[in-house]
């Protein structure tokens, strides 16, 4: 009796973790290829999104953890990675002459941030500061769902009786439903390389896939070793419960 | 002694230098009640545990450097450029989380059957120093990758030291070795991270000496006295402990490949910022409970000592339960006061992750309060009042019935 009380209680604790509402904007939950336990990334949405990154994002956002011979898991070859490396400016020294020199960026350079440092940054955007995108996914409790409903999620009026701040936007999922940053994203924001019809659903669900793998590169490592050695331990724990059984069954009861 | 070992350069080196008689006498012939259930298996569990989170945290202290500018960046490079470093950080992260699922199970399992009683008081106490240093060890850990839950959850529990009256703000500028938890704080911090798990090892020495003096409690409670009643360690729970080790590495598995975030809190993969306090500080799932406790009393020192106390007050628990009978298996009205406080106990972890206002913080002080009143009004007075069942004479007798 007391058992199934422990039990109850417990269940009505795990299943309502708001017993007594907390409101928030419900997050508009995708189907995400790298969720699971056989999740994977998906090379061609990858490589959009790191043409999304490239020609919307960096131009506030930096992401400097990511160096650009891990682009070889999009696919790239070494050839290619190279000659996209060489599109950055990297500054480098002191030279023999103790100054600061520019040159062409190498696949083991990490991408350059838009702005020298956070100070600099927060003066451009009033306050607000633009995160370094390279861990974001992971920093956010439901990464993935809650950015991408913050790109869908701008609204162009906000309801009846909201004081909208100066330089501000509406957008219900950020705290206190406004944010500094302006929607980066719409339909057709950006041309495909691919061709892939750009909505603004697309467009989102392709930089959230980029923005996790940049968080978690190690996923599919990870995720595959996984398998085996679970399938490993489970075959041995059946094998060491086999051996048990045979080694007691020797007491006599 | 000599004669226990045939190889020769053993036997020699054994007369002299006697750690193998020792060690066989210990995991081999060591007689254990032959009736041990699987709640059991916690103790080997967490010796385990333990090595596993000193071997993966030597790897780690190779490739991490504690400075503020730079911890967090180097956990990030073990992350992302040192082979299997992903793998190394999830089993010392998760471990940590592990380590203590294995250890609340065995303190519950001591709870349950009266394992701290009579002649075991000194090894329960052993076992709470040892929870004691793992919470040290613990929360200085989760300082390291200088996140921003590391950062404000060092402020936060440092802080707690300035309620003591007078020297408290002294204090805490000793322990930061400055006047913010900063770049020495964080050394200090690592070094003591270092040192604590290896104190651990020393006390499960003590611990295990302590254990083998008078043998394991077992799920009757019952003192052993009949040679049948006893098995030799090894062959029988060697194997045992090995399936229960197999079992447990496959949930740790699921939680370091699977889920590995899924038991830490997402602020801390941002680095630490001063001047950025986060929305909500909660430490991890394993200290909420005592941080419930902490937060559910309005004055500060009084929640501290409050919180200090419902740990330390396990020190006293064999004299505060004046029942005689061990196990709650003929200990009924204690059975369902047992479920009753480990149910209050969750509640107390849940309410210790919400913000302590409302209805939180009335349940908060009603769990507290509930938590306290277990120890220090129902178990003395339920030894006076609670008609216990029968106890067999041996544990084969209870066998039988059961059967
Ligand atoms: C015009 C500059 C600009 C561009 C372009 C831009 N952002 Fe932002 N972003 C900002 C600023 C400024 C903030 C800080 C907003 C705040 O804190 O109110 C921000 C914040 C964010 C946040 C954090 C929201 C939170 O909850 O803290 C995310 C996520 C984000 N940006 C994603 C993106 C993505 C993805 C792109 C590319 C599609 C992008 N941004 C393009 C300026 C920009
Ligand atoms: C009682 C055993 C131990 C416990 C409970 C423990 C706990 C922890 C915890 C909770 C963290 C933070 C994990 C994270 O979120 O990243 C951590 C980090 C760390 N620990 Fe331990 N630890 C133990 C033993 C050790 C030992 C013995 C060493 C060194 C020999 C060590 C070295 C480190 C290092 C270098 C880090 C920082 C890297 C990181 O954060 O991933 N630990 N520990």
């Amino acid at each position: 009796m007391i058992r199934n009380f422990f039990f109850i209680i417990l269940t009505i604790f795990f299943l309502t973790p708001n017993l007594f509402g907390e409101e928030k904007a419900v997050l508009k939950k995708q189907e995400w290829d790298f969720q699971g336990i056989f999740g994977r990334y998906d090379k061609p949405t990858l490589q959009r999104g790191l043409q999304i990154y490239q020609e919307v994002c960096s131009a506030c956002h930096g992401m400097k953890r990511l160096r650009f011979r891990e682009l070889k898991d999009l696919g790239f070859t070494q050839e290619q990675i190279k000659q996209y490396a060489e599109t950055f400016e990297i500054t480098d020294g002191p030279n023999d002459l103790g100054e600061m020199f520019t040159r062409p960026g190498e696949p083991s350079d990490a991408f350059v941030s838009p702005y020298k440092n956070k100070e600099e940054a927060k003066a451009a955007f009033g306050g607000a500061y633009p995160l370094d995108l390279s861990l974001l996914t992971k920093s956010m409790k439901n990464g993935p769902d809650y950015i991408y409903s913050l790109l869908t999620g701008y609204e162009d009026e906000p309801p009846k009786g909201f004081e909208l701040p100066e330089g501000l936007y509406y957008n219900p999922y950020h705290d206190g439903n406004v944010i500094g940053m302006p929607p980066p994203l719409y339909d057709e924001a950006i041309e495909y390389i691919d061709g892939t019809n750009a909505s603004l659903h697309q467009l989102s669900y392709d930089i959230v896939n980029f923005l996790n793998w940049t968080a978690e590169p190690e996923l599919e490592k990870r995720k595959s070793l996984g398998i085996k050695v679970i399938l490993f331990l489970l075959v041995l724990t059946a094998l060491l419960y086999v051996t048990m059984k045979e080694i007691w069954s020797r007491i006599k009861k | 002694m000599a004669k226990k070992f045939k190889n020769k350069t053993l036997a020699w080196l054994d007369y002299r230098l006697p750690i193998f008689s020792v060690l066989k006498e210990a995991l081999v012939d060591h007689p254990t009640p032959r009736n041990l259930n699987y709640w059991w298996n916690f103790g080997s569990l967490a010796g385990i545990t333990l090595i596993i989170m000193i071997v993966s945290g030597l790897m780690l202290s190779m490739h991490y450097v504690a400075h503020v500018d730079l911890a967090f960046d180097s956990v990030e490079h073990i992350m992302r450029d040192v082979n299997y470093g992903w793998l190394i950080r999830y089993i010392h992260s998760v471990g940590a989380s592990m380590f203590f699922l294995i250890v609340y199970i065995h303190i519950s399992r001591g709870l349950y059957y009266g394992s701290y009683k009579s002649p075991r008081e000194v090894l329960w106490w052993l076992g709470i120093i040892i929870f004691l240093l793992m919470i040290a060890s613990a929360f200085l850990g989760y300082t390291l990758p200088w996140g921003q839950m590391s950062f404000w959850g060092a402020t936060v529990i440092t802080n707690l030291f300035s309620a003591i009256p007078l020297v408290g703000d002294s204090i805490v500028t000793w322990l930061w070795g400055g006047f913010s938890v900063d770049n020495p704080t964080l050394n200090r911090f690592y070094s003591l991270h270092f040192l604590i798990p290896f104190v651990i090892v020393g006390i499960v020495f003590l611990h295990i000496v302590a254990l083998h003096k008078f043998g394991s409690n077992n799920p009757t409670g019952i003192d052993i006295t009949l040679k049948e009643e006893s098995i030799p360690f090894h062959p029988y729970y060697t194997i045992k402990d090995l399936f229960g080790l197999g079992v447990f590495f496959i949930i740790f598995g699921i939680f370091v490949f699977f889920l590995p975030n899924s038991l830490g809190h997402p602020d801390n993969y941002i680095p630490a910022d001063p001047l950025v306090t986060p929305e909500h500080i909660v430490p991890e799932w394993y200290f909420l409970p005592f941080y419930a406790i902490l937060r559910a009393i309005p004055f500060k020192l009084l929640g501290v000592l409050a919180m200090l106390g419902s740990i330390l007050i396990l020190f006293a628990l064999p004299w505060l339960d004046t029942c005689k009978v061990r196990s709650c298996r003929f200990r009924p009205i204690y059975k369902q006061f047992y479920w009753i406080f480990i149910v209050n106990f969750f509640i107390l972890g849940w309410v210790g992750s919400k913000v302590p206002e409302g209805h939180y913080l009335i349940i908060s002080r009603i769990c507290t309060g509930y938590y306290f009143i277990h120890f220090l009004i129902i178990l003395p007075l339920l030894g006076f009042f609670e008609k216990t069942l029968p106890v067999p004479a041996n544990i084969f007798k209870e066998h039988n019935k059961k059967k």
